[in-house]
């Protein structure tokens, strides 16, 4: 078994050899996968050529999550938030799920804070990025990975 | 009613030993519940509270024409399913118990399971159960439905040829494919499943355990599924109520 | 069931931050998941998400099938003026919802 197969590959294979029902999966369809190149070539459709620095973003993820379908995810800048300097996007982008595109909030001197959070799908352990764009046109990032399992008895092979 | 509940198996775990599913989560997730502003399960608690009030069938009446306010009639409801219905003469549970006051009372079709009516209605009431104790009444109409749940839970089935037993009193605590184990007690049914990715009742949980060791899992509202709820939530007596809860 | 849960507190002082929770039903379908026969289950997702606060938007949040079933979204905005916050969330298939709620600042 390619040891860099997601342990939900590898329940779809066991559940397919183990179902032995008629109808079972078909069709083993492996499921899409961006790679970090495409995650890069997203990055850089945002960014430009502008060059991006790490600092000011803190990604915040759970270093091992039960399920990758509802995983939390807050961002946070240090920023004060003022007409003069603030945040104004803050995006989220992964390297293993099949898009790398995940969010993009859109802030201003209006947010008063420049924290958001929300919950994320993620297809497998891997490296998370938030970038965040500042109102002088300057990038910062940061990066966080994570470590996602998945339950036994589930509810079909998939 | 200690000598009819008494059991003859020795693997149960031992009361001070109990604990709920939430305790086997990690922190984000039991956030995730602990919060109803994050709780995804109260997107039903919500929808469920409008059909409460709202009248259906050829009745003409809502839920809230009999039962007024559920916050106060409907406390402690949900922690005492599945219990017998006398007029049906047979056990059923709280989702049943609704449905059947939908053709009875309000005249109206029944509610399929898992339909999403039907959901949010049960987490509805079950939500007022939250915070009160599990408590199963096991008398001479009941015992044999609590015994014939017993038997289910400790038979080995399907192509794994597993019980219930083996994992939940014997092996909890411990992993199965990167996951801990947790001891099946149903403290927070109708829950939100992360691998759902939406609310489900406890019987689509069960259904699932059974897929998982590769048996033919019984259809929704079967005798035997009604039977291991109940004996799975006398198993739970005592513990605190948590719907909806959220589990991976 | 477009219901949607919306955490905004009722009052607040001038100027404070206040951070407001969102929680709206939907299964935001991916658009990779395929059923048993391999067939392609098609993309259905919200993919906006704008507050506005008396008529001007104060956030705004573009989103792509990673965002979880039942969108879960947390941000501030500083309480400027009493008033009303509507939250608009559209998505593919026509998918269109709005809730307001109001807010006394003192």
């Amino acid at each position: 078994m390619d040891r860099r197969a997601s342990r939900r590959e590898f329940l779809l294979a066991a559940g397919g050899v183990a179902a032995g029902l008629g109808l079972g999966s078909i069709v083993a369809v492996r499921p899409a996968r961006a790679t970090p190149a495409e995650m890069e070539e997203a990055i850089r459709k945002v960014v430009g050529s502008a060059p991006v620095s790490p600092g000011k973003v803190k990604l915040d993820l759970p270093p091992l999550i039960e399920n990758g379908n509802a995983v939390p995810l807050t961002v946070d800048v240090a920023s004060p938030m003022t007409g003069a300097d603030h945040v104004r996007v803050i995006h989220v982008f992964t390297q293993k799920n099949p898009q790398p595109n995940v969010v993009s909030f859109h802030l201003g001197p209006r947010a008063g804070r420049a924290r958001v959070a929300t919950r994320v799908r993620l297809a497998d352990s891997q490296t998370v990025v938030a970038i965040c764009e500042l109102s002088d046109g300057s990038f910062w990032s940061d990066s966080a990975d994570i470590v996602v399992t998945l339950a036994a008895c589930l509810e079909d092979g998939i | 009613m200690l000598a009819f509940a008494a059991s003859a198996f020795a693997d149960e775990i031992p009361r001070a030993d109990r604990r709920s599913g939430s305790d086997f989560m990690s922190r984000e997730t039991r956030a995730m519940q602990d919060d109803d502003t994050a709780n995804p399960g109260m997107l039903w608690v919500l929808e469920g509270g409008a059909l409460w009030t709202r009248k259906t069938g050829a009745a003409g009446r809502a839920c809230a024409d009999c039962h007024g306010d559920a916050r106060a009639t409907m406390k402690g409801v949900a922690a005492r399913h599945p219990s017998f219905d006398a007029a049906r003469g047979r056990l059923v549970s709280l989702e049943q118990r609704i449905s059947f006051c939908r053709t009875d009372r309000q005249g109206a079709p029944p509610l399929a399971y898992e339909s999403r009516e039907l959901l949010a209605l049960a987490a509805y009431v079950a939500r007022q159960s939250r915070g009160l104790p599990i408590e199963i009444a096991i008398d001479q109409r009941t015992q044999p439905f609590l015994d014939a749940g017993r038997t289910t839970y400790h038979r080995r089935q399907g192509q794994l040829n597993l019980a219930c037993s083996q994992c939940h009193d014997a092996n909890w605590g411990r992993q199965l494919a990167g996951n801990v184990i947790p001891q099946a007690h149903p403290t927070g049914y109708p829950l939100y499943r992360l691998e759902w990715q939406g609310l489900g009742s406890l019987q689509r949980r069960l259904r699932n355990c059974l897929v998982g060791i590769r048996a033919e899992p019984y259809e929704y509202g079967a005798p035997e599924l009604v039977q291991l709820e109940l004996y799975l939530m006398w198993r739970a007596r005592g513990m605190l109520f948590e719907a909806p809860a959220v589990r991976p | 069931m477009a219901s949607a849960l919306i955490n905004v507190p009722e009052r607040a002082k001038r100027g404070e931050v206040i951070e407001i929770k969102t929680l709206i039903a939907h299964t935001m379908e991916t658009g990779f998941r395929r059923t048993q026969l391999g067939a392609l289950i098609p993309r259905d997702i919200i993919r906006r998400f704008a507050c506005t606060y008396n008529g001007t938007e104060v956030f705004r949040a573009e989103l792509h099938p990673a965002i979880s079933a039942n969108p879960f979204i947390v941000f501030s905005t500083i309480a400027v003026e009493s008033g009303t916050l509507e939250f608009h969330w559209t998505g593919d298939n026509g998918f269109s919802v709005t809730q307001s709620a109001a807010i006394l600042v003192e």
